[in-house]
């Protein structure tokens, strides 16, 4: 093991250390100062300097969103859309994923190759709208499970993953008079487990994300999920208040304890809280996961 | 879907109309700029980052602290745009964190209005990109480094080879074929700027120089309603960046095939 040379250089060990610190800074601090930011007072905020601490610290914020009709139910239609959508994704990405890994099956390459085309070229914007809104899903809750049902790319992974498994399990189970989907059933799906669970938390974490679909296709306010508030907050910030700092640090003289500033802070921690949780998971899976997918190309 | 058939025999055909409407206009120019310089920059310093990472977590020898760093650096990975931006927009607003630091250390004197200046943006849009992927890319170079042959090592520092030295004259030659292939990939996504990051953290102001080709498209069709054209800027968009995909990875399989296995 060349690991146990030490270093005899010390500036390298200096700077080596060093450049992790900055590494850790530069990657955790952004997501620490907001979280700080929304415990501070809203007009006590913009006086900025607030690094990593809150200097008048408030739960007001954090009342003001989880009283707030509409971010409640931006978080129940984004909670639906990932209950929904991230079993039916996975039951038609592993159907396929199985009949695609079968040498037998006619059709195979061509099929396959079909599939992988839309990875690489897609109409664009207005082409896709105007199949949405044709097959009337505009302003209908399965435009945001429908057109992600399957993903090209994850499929291909649950295939290779498949194609990997050693075929007398499913031989020995056809001599025992099992059918195709009982084999699929039984003996498939739970082999799969492994690269079924990265998939199910790809695909959470994309609902849970997932905005787009929200902002484009629906207007309905009851379809307008937890990250398309956010982009209205943040586009309301941008256009909106950017230039009038000083008209607001005239008003925070005032002490206001929340503001639309504060608020889009809170929503923000609140929407990154559940990647927060399912963090441990991520790490164990998604390396995993990349490394099949490196290995595909 | 009546009114699909009808559309699809009955619309005027324009030939190639609204593609030379775009390839004349001067929007094409602007827009194409916008989007080939900011993915240079991201191309070039999302690069290099990661290497640097990935040599810099191999040195470190206290792993927990190395598990730490490691574990914060993809943080920014899984977190979505609209979460990303509304981070980076915070952290770079005239009282927010990064202009404190740069008043504190006296490298400016105002706050400099990062988001509000079109001549930031490119810079801008790299720094985030960069910052968003450099500790999930890293890993791939962790993991090809993982695989040089420890000796390599020994006996180098046995003929009195510094750290320096071997990192320079080991470790990089080693993870070269991975560094060509990568680089080679990222030029084939040089159109595929993402479409979140420039239509979050733009606005009208630095609409100059924050205008792609998504954006741009997005803006006619949707905003605007001029279905026909949105569409041709965006099949041009798919047509030209499914050609370069196609060709870059073609020369990454040859790449592959002769100087990796």
């Amino acid at each position: 093991m060349y690991m146990k040379n030490k270093i005899p250089n010390i500036t390298g060990k200096v700077f080596v250390y060093l450049m992790l610190t900055i590494l850790f800074v530069v990657t955790f601090f952004p997501f620490w100062n907001i979280f700080v930011l929304s415990l501070n007072e809203a007009g006590d905020s913009l006086r900025g300097g607030i690094m990593l601490w809150p200097r008048h610290f408030t739960f007001e914020s954090y009342i003001t969103v989880f009283h707030n009709e509409e971010i409640f139910a931006a978080a129940k239609v984004t909670i639906l859309r990932t209950l929904t959508g991230v079993p039916l994704t996975l039951l038609n990405i592993a159907l396929l994923a199985y009949g695609l890994s079968k040498k037998s099956m006619p059709g195979r390459k061509p099929l396959t190759l079909f599939f992988i085309f839309t990875m690489y070229f897609s109409g664009g914007l207005i082409p896709s709208y105007m199949v949405i809104k044709s097959l009337h899903l505009t302003d209908n809750f399965w435009v945001f499970i429908l057109p992600g049902l399957v993903n090209v790319f994850w499929m291909l992974l649950v295939r290779t993953y498949m194609e990997g498994l050693p075929p007398e399990l499913e031989e020995s189970a056809r001599l025992d008079g099992a059918n195709d989907l009982l084999i699929f059933l039984r003996i498939v799906l739970p082999l799969c487990i492994p690269v079924l669970a990265t998939i199910t938390l790809f695909s959470a974490i994309n609902h849970w994300n997932s905005w787009y679909d929200s902002y484009i296709y629906t207007n309905k306010k009851q379809l307008v999920t937890l990250s398309a508030v956010l982009v209205r907050i943040l586009n309301q910030y941008q256009t909106g208040n950017m230039l009038s700092d000083a008209q607001q640090l005239a008003a925070g003289a005032k002490r206001i304890p929340v503001s639309s500033e504060t608020i889009r802070m809170t929503v923000t921690v609140v929407a990154t809280l559940p990647i927060i949780i399912v963090y441990p998971f991520l790490q164990k899976y998604f390396i995993k996961g990349m490394m099949i997918g490196a290995i595909k190309g | 879907m009546g009114n699909f058939w009808s559309s699809l025999f009955h619309s005027k055909f324009v030939g190639l109309r609204w593609f030379e409407f775009f390839f004349s206009g001067q929007d094409f120019i602007r827009v194409m700029r916008n989007t080939l310089a900011s993915s240079a920059l991201t191309l070039t310093i999302g690069f290099l980052v990661p290497i640097f990472i990935a040599i810099l977590l191999n040195e470190c020898k206290n792993l927990s602290f190395k598990k730490l760093v490691q574990t914060s650096s993809y943080l920014p990975y899984f977190v979505s745009w609209v979460i990303a931006s509304n981070i980076i927009v915070t952290l770079l607003s005239s009282n927010g964190a990064i202009n404190q630091l740069l008043m504190d250390l006296g490298i400016t004197r105002e706050s400099i209005l990062f988001l509000q200046e079109g001549k930031y943006f490119w810079w801008v849009i790299a720094a985030s990109n960069t910052w968003k992927d450099m500790g999930y890319n890293a890993i791939i170079y962790l993991a090809a480094i993982s695989a040089i042959n420890p000796e390599l090592f020994e006996s180098a520092s046995v003929d009195g080879a510094g750290r320096l030295r071997q990192i320079w004259n080991i470790l990089l030659p080693a993870i070269k074929p991975t560094m060509v292939i990568l680089l080679i990939l990222n030029v084939g996504n040089l159109l595929n700027t993402g479409f979140d990051q420039y239509f979050l953290l733009g606005n009208s102001m630095t609409r100059d120089f924050s205008d792609v080709i998504d954006t741009y498209s997005f803006r006619y069709g949707i905003q605007n309603n001029m279905y026909s054209y949105a569409t041709a800027v965006g099949l041009f968009k798919s047509a030209v960046a499914f050609i370069l995909v196609i060709t870059v990875n073609r020369i990454a399989k040859k790449f592959e095939t002769s100087h990796l296995f």
